[in-house]
Order: C-alpha cells, then structure tokens, then sequence
C-alpha cells in the first residue's frame, strides 16, 4: 500500500502505467510524423474521436497539451506571445497557451517525452460542444499549415435533448466522411466504428465506476487525483488501453475501499469542484485541501468524460446524443439538477466554483446558481477566481484564504 | 486567583493590530502598526505595545490567536484563523446577529453574513482588484496629492459629488484627471471617489439583516458609513475602533481555548 506525503496525500500505484500508456502516446504521434505511414488529426476534447480512430488516424488533443503547459507552468510564460499576435488574455488560455508555445517554439513535450515539437496536423476537428474558442484554436493551425479544417457545431444550453439536435449531429458528422476519407486515404468502414465506440464505451462505464469510488467515505481518490488519472480517458477513449488501464485502476480503488483507505487521511469534509482546474496549482491546492482534511471528491469536470449514451449497435446517433447529452452544453436547470444528484450521492458538505478567468462556458457561477444552490440545499458555497491556466489570474493568498476561511465555516456547522 | 488573559494579532497588508482581552471578555489593549516588510517584526512590535498597555508580561497571556494576511508569520501564536472567521466574531462582540459585515482592508473586501446564532453563513471577498478598498483611496490621494487624513473631512463637508464611474482603480484615476480637467471641485471628486468604494462594495453582496463596518480604511473614514446609508434601509453601525475587530475577534477565539466557548 502506497505510503502518505507529509500533507496526508495517499499517491495511487496505477499511475506508472498511466505514464507509461502516455508516453506511448505521444511517442506513436511522434513516429507517425517521421515515418509518415499514419495520418495525425488533432481533435477537441469532446469532438469525433471515435470517428477519426475508425478512419485510421492517430489522433492528437491540444486541449491536453492545453492542460500540459499549465500543469508544468509553462503557461504563464507563453501566453503572452499568442496576446501580442491578436489573441486576447480573455479568451481561451488553452488556446493563448498552446499558440503562444507554438509561436515560442516551445512544448512541454521535449522535456516529458522527448519529442522536439507537437505532432503537426493532417486534419483538425472540431466540436463547438466546448466552446467557440475551439474553432478559432484549430483555425490559426489550419492557416499556419494549409490543412482541412472541419468540424461539427453542437447545439448549446438546452434543456432536454431532443431528435432535431441529434439528426443534426449525425448529419454533420457524416458530412465530414468525404474529407477524413481523401486525408486519411482510408475508406470508412461501419464496422470500424461500431468497435471503436464499443471500445469508448467501455472506457467511459469503467471511468464513471472510477468516479463512483468517490461516494465512499472515506473517499479512496480526490478530485485532484482524477485530473490527472483521467487522462487515458482524455486521449485514448476508443483504444483498448484505456480499457485495461481503468481496470487496473478500479481494482486499486477497489482494495482502499475493502481497506477503508482514504485519500486525505482523517477526512473530515467531502466537497464538490465545479469548474476547471487550475491546472498550475494542482499540486499545491491538494496539500492545502489534505492539511485541511478536506477531500474533494467529485467535480464536474472529471464528469465530463462521462458518455453514458455510447452505443456500438447506433454508432453516428449514439455518438451525437453523448457529445449532445454533456453538462457544458445544458441550460442551467439540467445544471442545477445534475449538481444536486452527485452532491447528495457524495455526502458533500460544500461547493467550490472555479470562476475561471478565460473559460465562460466551464464557469458556472455567472448566472446566481451558488446563491440558487446554497438556498435550494442549505449547502454552503464559495466561489474562488482564478483561472485554467493564466496565472496571471490567480490570487495565492486570497484563494488560500477563501479556501481556509471555507473550511472554517464548515468546522462551525459541524459544532 | 490567577486571572486569564487571551490575546489576538490580525497581520493585515498595510498594518498590524493586537488585541488583549481578559477572561469576561473585556478590551484591555488595543495597538496598531505598519506592517511595512517584515510581519514577523511587525506582528511582534503590534504584541510588545498592547501588553506594555495593558501592563502585562507575555507570560501573562494564555493563548493568542493570529489572523489576517501575515496570520502564518506570528510565530509565538497558538493558532491561526482567517480574518474572516475574526472579523465575524469581533463584530459579535458588540452587535448580535443576524450581521451583515463588511470588512474594508488595505488590500481587500469582505462581506461576511452571519445567521441570528453568531454562525457564518457565507462570505465573499473581492475579487482580484484593488477598485472599492483602502489600495484605491491611497492610491488616489496620491493622484490628488491630498494627505490621506484629509480624506474623510473633505467628503464629509463637500456639497456635491461628481460621478466615477470606472470599475478598475487604473481607469479611475483617468477619470479622476479628467474630472480636474473639466474644473470640477478637489471635495467633490473625493465624495465621489468615497461612492466609488461603496458601489464597488455593493456589488459584492446583498446588505440584509443589521450592516456593521470594520477594517481600517472605516477608522479613518467613518463618512463611508454615512454613504453606505443612502444605499440601505437596514441599520448601519460602527464598532467601537473598527481597525481592531479582527484583532478582537482572534483575541475572543483565544479566549475559547482558554475558558472555553462563550
């Protein structure tokens, strides 16, 4: 059994092989570059991957190279490049992020992985699911490159899902067929797609059974454990390997649980994160949450990998409800309830919401819903700025200070 | 009978203030000093003054709780708690709940709710932006090359205000020249820029139930207090030396530990 840090953090095993699945990753992106015998298509977060894995290709996810940067606070440092080019500080810092470290000839990849640039695109897709910046990302690479950039506009902030929402989906999704067929050189084959959305789908119900440890208490995983463990999830969903690497996971999980291990050791409070990480602060806001014996054990964000509606038997429909069923793209009602339902599965005593600077569409508490939801539940609330990446956004002291004030108060309703 | 003492020490961004209380909970000292580099020193200093007032020895004093920004520097303290936690319970000290208090430091604002039970049941502070605290006025006495000190009576006796507009400290002070450009009064920009921190402070949250002042920016301009009432039908007060209710609140914290809670 792993042994705790000084702050009371319990590392997971599992986490070797997940670097070692990435670095395959990355290496085989790497590979396909110099030898040229697989086309590269970079693809948003929730975009059509598992379309782009049944065509033949290897697919990228500059989102996660996003995530890279500032994790390693890298950042910071190359936004400032993608500003002085037109890219403003309010928009997406993944985007200023990602471009400014194109622009400074720089990755975190070279020093993680060895590779001396990101894996240049033969195709980029995109999903507006997560936001329009996605779109003007991909666009300044289609300039920069002169390749096809196409993409599938997913309706937002709706209530219920509904059948016009989903033939449109599928019919955009078909519409690219032609495209990806001349880039990759490949035909598309049915079949193809039936099993790689076969092979998501078990990722995706292997991943929320991950996530579900977190009802325990004590919770076996925190939320900043589930960044980074989600990352096979992230990138190589519709690959057997983020299958095996799951089960691997959820058998870990499995034995703290029988054990009665718990991630923050002597956890007193259990809180839910919604918004983004900050991605460069990780580290530190798990030590400062463990010190506090304060477990965040669910998150909207690591829900986000969640795609209940996988179904190989209707891959183009199924497909389109999952990327249409996501809680970015809901009104604030199906939000609300959403919340509510892991918030009380989760015995959480308190909700942080991540106002993240650059990130509007992962910022939920724009619109009164931490005001709505302390009234609805009786469930205190904080809200924190900060931002994804930009540190530049980030208060140190007033955060810690919001964070360690919050927990206070939690201390006083337990008296 | 031995008597009992607790102490508090709230290392804010511009100054630090201590507090000593004794066992029924009454003020014996209360100090203030510029925090300036150092909040060790600071925090020391703030402490060697109030026992010297209060005619203690350090050896006096059961437990001292530290607060504020520099709360984790006060090495001699037993604990620590977040001036939001303090400044709640000194406000209590003198008004009962349901509060509304907002705090008004050198470098942020808080408003702090607390339920008819002396319990918090939320806080916000401001987000990171100097508009609205004791940053923008110094900031803006400098611009006007006016003492600080002379700030609350200039606002107090002006009759008229012009209107600033501007939500960042930067874009005021444009606007600020702009208005001495135009010829406006020295007073008047000065009541308007005592409305600009009260708007930004409005903003934050909701004012219900009775509203209380603290922080040092409210010692020096209690006028502030006089404009937060145009903007609210609930009762406004200010405790008595509101630049030490965090201080307090931390000493009555350390008072718990010592007699246990009151």
């Amino acid at each position: 059994m792993a042994e705790t840090d000084k702050s009371g953090r319990r590392a997971i095993a599992a986490t070797s092989e997940m670097k070692r699945l990435m670095a395959d990753h990355f290496l085989s992106l790497d590979r396909a570059k110099k030898d040229g015998n697989k086309k590269v298509a970079w693809c948003t977060s929730v975009g059509p991957a598992e379309l782009l894995h049944a065509m033949g290709f290897l697919v990228y996810y500059p989102e996660n190279h996003g995530a890279l940067l500032g994790a390693t606070r890298m950042a910071t440092d190359v936004i400032p490049a993608a500003n002085a080019v037109g890219y403003s500080p309010d928009i997406c810092s993944y985007l200023t992020a990602d471009v400014g470290a194109y622009l400074k000839g720089t990755t975190p990849l070279t020093k993680a992985y060895g590779l001396e640039s990101i894996p240049k695109a033969d195709i980029l897709v995109y999903n507006t699911n997560q936001c329009r910046d996605v779109q003007d990302w991909f666009a300044f690479y289609a300039r920069e490159w002169n390749v096809p950039l196409i993409g599938v506009h997913t309706h937002r902030n709706i209530k219920s899902v509904e059948r016009y929402h989903i033939d449109d989906l599928v019919e955009q999704m078909k519409a690219m067929i032609p495209t990806l067929e001349e880039v990759s050189g490949n035909r598309f084959d049915i079949d193809k797609l039936r099993e790689t959305v076969g092979l998501a789908k078990r990722c995706t119900e292997l991943w929320r059974k991950v996530l579900e440890c977190g009802a325990v208490t004590p919770a076996p995983l925190t939320f900043f454990d589930a960044t980074i463990h989600m990352a096979p999830a992230v990138v190589l969903r519709g690959l057997p390997e983020a299958i095996g690497y799951y089960e691997l996971l959820l058998t870990e999980l499995k034995e703290r649980i029988e054990c009665g291990v718990a991630a923050v050791s002597g956890e007193k409070h259990r809180l839910y994160w919604d918004g983004m990480p900050i991605w460069g602060k990780l580290r530190d806001l798990s030590e400062l949450f463990s010190a506090l014996k304060t477990n965040v054990v669910a998150s909207t964000y690591c829900n986000s990998w969640i795609f209940d509606a996988f179904d190989p038997a209707q891959p183009f429909e199924s497909m389109a409800r999952a990327y249409t069923e996501l809680f970015i793209v809901r009104d604030e009602s199906f939000k609300e309830a959403y919340m509510d339902a892991w918030i009380r599965e989760f015995s959480v005593d308190g909700v942080i919401f991540h106002d993240a600077k650059t990130c509007p569409n992962n910022s939920n508490s724009r619109y009164g819903m931490p005001q709505r939801m302390t009234s609805r539940l009786n469930l205190p609330t904080l809200v924190i700025n900060g931002d994804l990446n930009d540190l530049r956004c980030y208060s140190e002291e007033q955060t810690k200070t919001n964070i360690e004030a919050f927990v206070e108060q939690l201390d006083q309703r337990k008296l | 009978m031995k008597r009992r003492f607790a102490g508090g020490i709230d290392v804010g961004s511009v100054t630090t203030k201590a507090v000593i209380v004794d066992a029924e909970s009454r003020v014996l000292a209360g100090t203030v000093v510029y925090s300036a580099t150092d909040f060790a020193l600071a925090s020391m200093q703030a402490w060697d003054e109030c026992l010297s007032q209060a005619g203690l020895t350090s050896g006096d004093v059961d437990k001292i709780v530290s607060t504020g920004y520099g709360r984790n520097s006060v090495a001699f303290a037993t604990k620590s708690l977040t001036e939001i936690s303090c400044h709640g319970r000194g406000c209590l000290h003198y008004f009962p709940g349901p509060l509304t208090v907002i705090d008004i430091g050198g470098q942020d604002n808080k408003i702090i709710k607390l339920d008819g039970n002396g319990k918090r049941v939320s806080f916000k502070m401001n987000r990171k932006c100097a508009a609205g605290t004791g940053a923008f006025l110094e900031e803006m006495a400098l611009r006007l090359r006016l003492p600080l000190e002379d700030l609350n009576h200039l606002a107090a006796n002006a009759d008229g205000e012009v209107t600033l507009g501007s939500y960042c400290t930067v874009f005021s002070a444009t606007e600020v020249l702009e208005k001495i450009k135009q010829g406006h009064k020295v007073d008047h920009i000065v009541r308007g820029l005592f409305h600009s921190v009260v708007k930004r402070v409005l903003e934050m949250d909701t004012l219900t139930d009775t509203v209380v002042l603290t922080g040092g920016v409210i010692q020096h301009n209690p006028f502030l207090a006089e404009i937060v009432k145009e903007h609210t039908s609930c009762p406004v007060h200010i405790p008595p030396h509101p630049q030490v209710t965090g201080a307090l609140g931390a000493a009555l914290y350390a008072l718990d530990g010592v007699i246990g809670p009151h």
